[in-house]
């Protein structure tokens, strides 16, 4: 996936990106700020057109659906947000904002809804993410931050998705309001079966929620696998480094490990050879000139490093 | 003491009445020391820290208890003094760079400009100290980052640069507002061990800013909550996060993730929200969401002991305090 970013330089946002998810389970997508992320969301969504590659829905190849056919497709998908403010309009009542979905899209028998329908539905989707029915009569500024996102939650599930993309769902809330929504999205996805996928940079609220995850670095996957795995026994320099960075409310006994320096590159002009070689604590030669490609290692789990930091051999 | 700030109010007119944002705040700052405030959003920090530095710009805004800062008060102080004490005595830092530089100069002229405003020294004095200070700050190559204008740097050398304006004149006081909020966790690590670095390198004390408790619990040497405009809970940071005292810290600390550990199946959760200042009830403000309240709750607690910290809570004084939390080991 690239953007055009004038003077005729191409931003190349993903990179040979490769990953399937599965039905039923929640990935967990982090990394730093600009990784690609949420291009990477909106990719799988097709709400923006790839560059190059395929991306295939539930045995469907989207990537150059036109939005006609893609339509029908759009109600087993949404999306939600980390603003939750911006995305509700101001001047309509809750009511409204959510039953909008069911007034644009037909009913699952082809034709339109009725009042009854869409009534019944609302109500229903209010005790789901736990709004009181009288929440339906009022104006989204009458809401706190959390309460919005619980709005654009029963909004993205009117028409009983499939899969949802969840775009840093909880970043603008405050912790005992994250827990809130983070236990919310738990929940739904046990009551409804749904699958996520789940953009944080959060790495600790990823691992409350994920089954797998996906760590991202300048437009690539660097590290691929069981949530457990992968931020308990990292394999990736770079995972290492991003778990060591998180502030966490303990209080240590030991020093903290000296951070990682420098900042992210340019996703312009990323380095050559291993794209985080410019800052690896552990680099060798051959990372600055050779690519390490995502490789599975016994454990299951993928890597993209010449040298990770789990044992290449399966254990006893 | 560098900084003792008594029972600092500030009421802001809001929709034609005067409406306290900040009550009663207490707390002291000793030399070369880290003192963290943090709360939700919201809760006032940045209103105390702007009252503390004079910049309560509101019409009709009243500001009463005392605020001493080497010993001199600073509450009622003429806008022009407390203009001389900033940036010499006292610099502040905020989450957005881009607010303390203005994008038509390059960086290096806008410390060099700060250093010679109250500093007589020539231009390549200034230069010189302006290079070495983003040298100190760990900016790489800083000769050719002070040539650069603000929006061609990254977040982190941004923040840097603006760390180094701060400290170009060697204030005795740092007040960071939310520094790292901005910045990825990888960078926000850099900046954190800049800030433990400062007292030790330039003698500097910090009232940190933040909402994170875990960056809290990463730098400060004491801790203060706020909730909805109110001291909940105040001491020293190890105490305060092993044995919280006041159940709305405790009830935060459990709502975090681990990040280590068993993954609890659900996440505990303190239910509502914090009520606008408006609306803060006239006993204690974390009553309606308190799992442990009871009638004496109705009545504002004052600051009582309770182990190594100050807790604002009836608990302590009627002889229940809270059992020490259950902290998962860190695995190695
Ligand atoms: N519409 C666009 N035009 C040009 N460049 C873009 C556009 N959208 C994103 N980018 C760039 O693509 C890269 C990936 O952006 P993306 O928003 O996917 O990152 P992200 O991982 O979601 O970051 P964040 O954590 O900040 O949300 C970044 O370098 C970004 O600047
Ligand atoms: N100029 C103002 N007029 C009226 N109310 C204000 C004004 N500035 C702040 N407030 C209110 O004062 C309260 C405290 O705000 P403050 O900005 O100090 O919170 P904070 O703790 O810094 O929150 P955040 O984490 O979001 O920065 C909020 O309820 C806010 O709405
Ligand atoms: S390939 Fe080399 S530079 Fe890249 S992460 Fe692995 S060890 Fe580090
Ligand atoms: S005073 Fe009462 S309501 Fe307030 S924190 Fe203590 S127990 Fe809870
Ligand atoms: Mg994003
Ligand atoms: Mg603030």
């Amino acid at each position: 996936m690239t953007y055009r970013v004038g003077r005729g330089q191409v931003l190349r946002a993903l990179d040979g990106v490769s990953l399937a998810v599965r039905p039923g389970e929640v990935l967990g997508l982090v990394g730093e700020s600009g990784c690609g992320k949420s291009t990477l969301g909106r990719c799988l969504l097709r709400l923006v057109q790839p560059s190059g590659g395929r991306v295939v829905f539930d045995g469907t190849d989207i990537t150059m659906l036109p939005e006609r056919r893609l339509r029908p497709l759009r109600q087993d998908m949404q999306m939600v947000f980390q603003d939750s403010y911006a995305a509700l309009n101001p001047r309509r009542r809750v009511g409204d904002l959510v039953a909008e979905p069911l007034r644009v899209h037909p009913a699952p028998s082809g034709g339109r809804r009725s009042r009854g329908e869409i009534a019944a539905r609302l109500a229903e989707l209010m005790d789901l993410v736990g709004l009181p029915q009288t929440a339906l009569e009022r104006y989204p500024h009458e809401f706190s931050g959390g309460q919005r996102q619980r709005i654009n939650i029963a909004r993205a599930l009117a028409l009983s998705p499939r899969l949802v993309v969840a775009d840093e769902p909880v970043a603008a809330l405050d912790v005992s309001i994250q827990a809130q929504i983070v236990n919310l999205f738990m929940d739904l996805r046990d009551r409804l079966g749904l699958t996520y996928v789940f953009v944080a940079h959060d790495l600790a609220v990823v691992r409350q929620i994920s089954t797998r995850v996906a760590v991202m670095y300048l437009g690539a996957i660097v590290e691929l696998g069981e949530a457990d795995a992968v931020l308990h026994h990292p394999a990736h320099p770079y995972t290492a480094a991003l778990i060591a960075a998180v502030p966490e409310p303990v209080v240590r006994t030991q020093g903290l490990p000296p951070p990682l320096r420098g900042d992210v590159p340019s996703p312009i002009a990323p380095p050559p050879g291993c794209r985080f070689h410019t800052r690896c604590p552990v680099v060798r030669e051959r990372c600055r000139v050779d690519p390490p490609l995502l490789r599975a290692l016994p454990d299951g789990r993928d890597v993209a490093c010449h040298y990770p930091l789990v044992e290449e051999r399966a254990g006893p | 003491m560098l900084l003792a700030v008594r029972d600092l109010t500030v009421a802001l007119p809001i929709g034609g009445r005067l409406v306290p944002i900040v009550e009663s705040v207490s707390f002291t700052l000793g030399a070369r020391e880290i003192l963290g405030i943090v709360g939700e959003s919201g809760s006032g920090k940045s209103v105390t820290s702007l009252a503390i530095m004079g910049l309560i710009d509101v019409p009709g805004a009243r500001i009463s208890g005392s605020v001493r800062f080497r010993g001199r008060e600073l509450v009622g102080l003429a806008p022009r003094a407390y203009r001389a004490l900033r940036g010499r005595e006292i610099a502040m830092i905020f989450q957005d760079p881009m607010t303390a530089f203005t994008p038509v100069y390059t960086v290096g002229r806008q410390i060099d400009e700060q250093i010679r405003a109250h500093q007589k020294i020539s231009r390549s004095d200034a230069r010189a100290r302006t290079v070495r200070l983003l040298g100190d700050m760990g900016v790489p190559d800083p000769e050719r980052v002070a040539g650069r204008y603000p929006h061609q740097l990254s977040g982190g050398l941004r923040q840097r640069a603006m760390i180094a304006m701060a400290l170009s004149c060697n204030p005795a006081l740092l007040i960071a507002d939310e520094p790292t909020t901005a910045l990825d966790v990888t960078v926000q690590a850099q900046i954190l061990d800049l800030l433990r670095g400062l007292r030790r390198d330039y003698g500097s004390s910090v009232l940190l800013i933040t909402h994170d408790m875990g960056v809290v619990a990463e730098t400060c040497d004491r801790t203060l909550v706020l909730y909805s405009g109110l001291v909940a809970e105040r001491g020293p940071t190890g105490a305060l996060f092993a044995q919280p005292g006041h159940p709305y810290t405790a009830a935060l600390l459990d709502s975090i993730p681990p990040l280590h550990g068993p993954r609890p199946a659900r996440l505990p959760s303190i239910p509502g929200s914090p009520p606008a200042p408006a609306g803060r009830p006239a006993g204690c403000p974390f009553a309606p969401r308190c799992a442990y309240v009871h009638d004496s709750c109705a009545v504002r607690p004052p600051l009582v002991a309770c182990g190594e910290q100050d807790v604002a809570c009836v608990l302590p004084a009627e002889g229940r305090p809270l059992p020490p939390r259950f902290v998962a080991e860190m695995s190695a």
